[in-house]
């Protein structure tokens, strides 16, 4: 049985511990609130482009000659997945879910005989898949060291997805991250980047009054324009929704390390003062048997 | 005077969202006023400034780096890559990323995409409205 003092020290260690995750927990809810800000000041915006595109997209998408960023190459031999986590642990199944659902695509994807690249934003998602697909990690990214990640950051990582296009580096392009539906859950989603998906029924928009657009300058110039600014902002989009997420998730996580911390430091002081009195009681009957011997 | 619904956002959030009389914005072919009632149009932005006119009076101005905008007869919505009010629009600073996006511009070899060179093109051209607009602020 451990000593008393082995289980003082026990308390104490389990103690600091839930400091610690409280901390964080409070931390979390902190940088939750701001991230879930952010990713809703940047909804309006997605939303006015994806209707843009949408009358732009069905009206240019069967001429010949459409831009491949929105009807893609033509192929679908090599996919490009770009895989959205986040920097930093200990935000409970966050990480790995996204790793278990892109690992899971990869091996879907290799088995129909598709070559596979990937792309990681978020040091966790790199490290994950890096164990079992690192040839096939074609550029990683990080924002472990930014306050705050902004649209041009997004822009960046969207630009490097252009030239590769540009350079045929890959057919079909898809987004996989967690989608943040509310404070204790976090979907695993993937979605089509290129070609773009335009959304069903657009021929239906096309025949009303509302679709009637005069385009300045050609249709083709500004959607060589917005398909870009498109691409950029749903990673955008995504990034944020990630980062609400992973602030969710840790602090789901943190406030059940909290709480189990709790229920142990109960045990352990049950069991230090069951223990404290059983050695009172030892000693009490040493004492007394001995004096009866006398 | 009949009015229109203006919204203007930028991806970081929504700037503007309120019914006005006119708005100038300046497309890629010219300056264009808007007023309501306008004929439905989808018009690519350069960098310049968005005056916004309510009750009579002109009562914003804004500068806008490049972007869209989408008209229809009751409501224009202007997707703008990033916003400026004329006042905060800082001489200094805009002349730093004029100087940046000459250099940028600088760097494109002739022997590349005349699309990167268009890109680079435009972003000094934006960064010099810029400039001229921060002068006449």
């Amino acid at each position: 049985m451990a000593s008393l003092k082995d289980l003082r020290g026990r308390i104490n260690s389990v103690k600091s511990t839930r400091k610690i995750t409280q901390a964080m927990k409070m931390v979390a809810a902190a940088k939750l609130r701001r991230a879930q800000a952010q990713a809703e000041a940047a909804r309006p915006y997605a939303e006015r482009m994806e209707s843009i595109l949408a009358s732009l997209g069905s009206a240019v998408a069967n001429m010949p000659g459409a831009p491949r960023m929105l009807v893609g190459t033509g192929a679908d031999k090599v996919h490009l997945l770009v895989v959205v986590t986040a920097d930093r642990g200990l935000a409970g199944p966050f990480n790995t879910q996204v790793g278990r659902l892109a690992r899971a695509r990869v091996r879907a994807l290799e088995a129909e005989g598709k070559q596979v690249k990937i792309l990681t934003v978020g040091r966790k998602g790199a490290a994950f898949l890096k164990r079992e697909f690192a040839s096939r990690v074609v550029s990683e990214v990080s924002y472990a060291t930014k306050k705050r990640v902004g649209f041009e950051d997004a822009e960046a990582v969207a630009l490097t997805i252009a030239e590769m296009l540009d350079q045929g580096a890959f057919d079909v392009c898809s987004l996989v991250y967690n989608r943040f539906r509310n404070v204790i859950s976090q979907v695993p989603t993937e979605q089509r980047l290129i070609p773009a998906p335009l959304p069903e029924g657009g021929a239906v928009t096309t025949s009303g009054p509302q679709a009637q657009y005069e385009y300045e300058p050609t249709e083709e110039e500004i959607l060589a324009t917005l398909l870009p600014r498109n691409l950029a902002i749903q990673l955008y989009r995504a990034i944020l929704e990630s980062a609400a997420g992973e602030h969710g998730a840790r602090m789901t996580a943190m406030d059940n390390a909290t709480r189990n911390a709790g229920e142990m430091i109960n045990k352990l002081t049950l069991n230090y003062n069951r223990t404290r009195q059983a050695n009172i009681t030892k000693e009490l009957i040493e004492i007394i048997s001995g004096a009866e011997a006398v | 005077m009949a009015t229109f619904l203006l919204e203007l956002v930028s991806p970081e959030k929504l700037l503007l969202s309120r019914q006005v009389e006119m708005a100038t914005i300046p497309a890629v072919e010219g300056e264009m006023g808007v007023l309501a009632g306008h004929a439905p149009m989808i018009v690519a932005l350069k960098g310049g400034i968005i005056r916004v006119r309510e009750n009579g009076a002109e009562t914003e101005k804004l500068f806008v780096a490049g972007g869209f905008a989408e008209v229809s007869p009751e409501r224009v919505t202007i997707l703008a890559d990033e916003v400026t009010p004329l006042p905060q629009l800082s001489r200094a600073d805009s002349e730093r990323k004029l100087a940046e996006a000459e250099t940028a511009l600088g760097t494109v070899a002739a022997t590349d995409a005349p699309e990167k060179r268009d890109a680079a093109l435009i972003r000094v051209l934006s960064a010099k409205a810029a400039v001229d607009a921060a002068e006449a602020a």
